[in-house]
């Protein structure tokens, strides 16, 4: 099948992106500057980033809000209007359906941005657990999405707007125009830094793109692609689905328990994470360092063994990759508990070579306040 | 993509000079803009024999793992040291500082195999 294109195709084009198949998706994963320039413009000023691919749709009418608290783990439907909030989707056992952002603009009214690559499976969930209870109004394909994401983005943001985004708060949206165009604006990211997605039409998206990036340049901001994207998100330790996140694990194991609210009533999970949370967990994510004289990266689908253990492999590495702010090699990876505490030496299999690492707390990179 | 045309070449995207009796390695352009920004290589000791064909060396990028893989049988007589703390030297300058290991061939007849700049053009024109 052809992949698709998003309406800033062309755009990345005449940049001189180097486009990939990704998620039956067209996308930049570099542009002429690399990843790692990308990376750092993203950390010390500010970047531009196409993630129109990714899903988005309405739960509408007068019982949204019913269907909204069972779907969601995390408080959702009670948040105030306004608020954006992290969630998760969860199988009656626990496992995670997805991860995404629901917009909470009126008790009958809620729209949510999830994951390219699950575009088909959520809405057939929503629909499902809608059923004749509330519209799904998929809009994927009339909605683009920007990400402005740097210490310096809501500063541009805010000069576009004409002074009505730098007030908003974090994890809070608001119809707002930027440079000309009416956007949705969210201050919302997956970069670790402060900034904002900014959903609008196709027909808008080349456009805005053009005077975001003009007004960006001049202050060091640059386009970037998907492999700079991947690259922050690991450094701040966010999960992306498909790697840490999937039907096999559950929230509390990929450490999202403040996503979960195991005492809001009923939801799709519930029973199951309760009594997890009640037994304990057996297997947990941590984020891990290779130590510096290893010389080697671990990643995606790398064991993490222990070669006095029964069966010697006890894990799996989900991401892991080079800390291009933080320095050396990082990832994270499902291990016992028992192997979870921070300062615990960790073995990974590297391709045929033991290679030591040491569990850390905490996110890789914490942006400085 | 134009290649040098005083170099020789492999299938697996490496190039070969001549210098004096050891012949040097590096990657070519075609695999550095594949692999993206390279962060780390890891190169055999001064001395290590290497096979033709056997894998001599790690190349990681952001991205993603390649391996390495000798071109000719022989010994390593250099390594470029300086890739330790530059690997970026990869992206830079791929037929120059990028540079990765000088090796003595045990077979002279082994670099008559290698593919000129021609024939290494179609090799990545079919790619």
């Amino acid at each position: 099948m052809e992949p698709k294109k998003t309406p800033l195709w062309d755009t990345h084009k005449a940049l001189g992106a180097k486009l990939i198949d990704f998620g039956g998706w067209h996308m930049p994963v570099s542009y002429p500057a690399g990843t790692i320039k990308e990376h750092k413009a993203v950390r010390s000023a500010l970047g531009l980033f196409d993630v129109s691919h990714m899903g988005e749709a309405y739960l509408r009418g007068p019982r949204a809000r019913e269907v909204v608290a069972r779907l969601t783990t995390n408080a959702v439907e009670s948040a105030p209007v306004g608020k954006a909030v992290y969630t998760l989707l969860c199988t009656p056992s626990g496992g995670i359906v997805d991860d995404c952002i629901f917009y909470k603009r009126a008790d009958d009214d809620f729209m949510v941005i999830f994951n390219a690559g699950n575009v088909d499976k959520d809405l057939a969930w929503f629909r499902e657990h809608a059923s004749t209870t509330c519209d799904v109004v998929d809009v994927s394909d009339e909605t683009a999405l920007i990400a402005v994401q740097g210490p310096k983005a809501v500063g541009v943001l805010d000069k576009l707007s004409g002074g009505t985004l730098a007030q908003v708060p974090t994890f809070a949206f608001t119809d707002a125009t930027v440079a000309g165009f009416k956007v949705i604006a969210a201050r919302t990211g997956y970069t670790g830094e402060d900034g904002f997605e900014l959903a609008c039409r196709n027909s808008d998206a080349a456009a805005l793109w053009a005077a975001l990036l003009d007004a960006a340049t001049p202050l060091g901001g640059l386009p970037i692609g998907l492999g700079a994207r991947d690259s922050l998100r690991l450094e701040s330790k966010l999960p992306l689905y498909g790697n840490e996140l999937d039907e096999d694990h559950t929230p509390l194991e990929a450490g999202l328990g403040w996503a979960v609210k195991l005492d809001k009533g009923d939801f799709l999970g519930a029973a199951r994470l309760r009594e997890q949370k009640a037994a304990g967990l057996t297997r947990q994510l941590v984020g891990f360092k290779i130590d510096e004289s290893a010389r080697a990266i671990a990643r995606h689908g790398y064991a993490v063994v222990d070669r006095k253990a029964a069966g010697e492999v006890i894990g799996n590495v989900t991401s892991g990759g080079p800390g291009i702010v933080v320095g050396g090699a990082i990832g994270l990876a499902y291990v016992p508990v028992a192997y979870a505490a921070a300062g615990t030496q960790l073995t990974i299999d590297c391709r045929g070579k033991d290679t030591t690492a040491t569990v850390v707390s905490g996110k890789f990179y914490k942006r400085p306040q | 993509m134009s290649f040098p045309s005083d170099l020789k070449y492999t299938n697996d995207h490496e190039w070969l000079r001549a210098q004096g009796t050891s012949w040097r390695v590096g990657i070519t352009q075609f695999a550095v803009d594949a692999l993206g920004d390279i962060t780390l290589v890891d190169l055999p000791k001064e001395g290590d024999q290497v096979t033709k064909g056997q894998k001599f060396g790690v190349i990681e990028s952001v991205k993603s793992v390649s391996d390495l893989y000798a071109p000719v049988s022989g010994k390593v007589v250099a390594i470029n040291g300086a890739l330790k703390d530059a690997p970026e030297d990869v992206n830079a300058d791929p037929y120059g500082k990028g540079w990765m290991i000088d090796i003595e061939p045990n077979d002279k007849g082994e670099i008559d195999e290698l593919l000129d700049p021609a024939a290494y053009a179609t090799h990545v024109a079919a790619q």
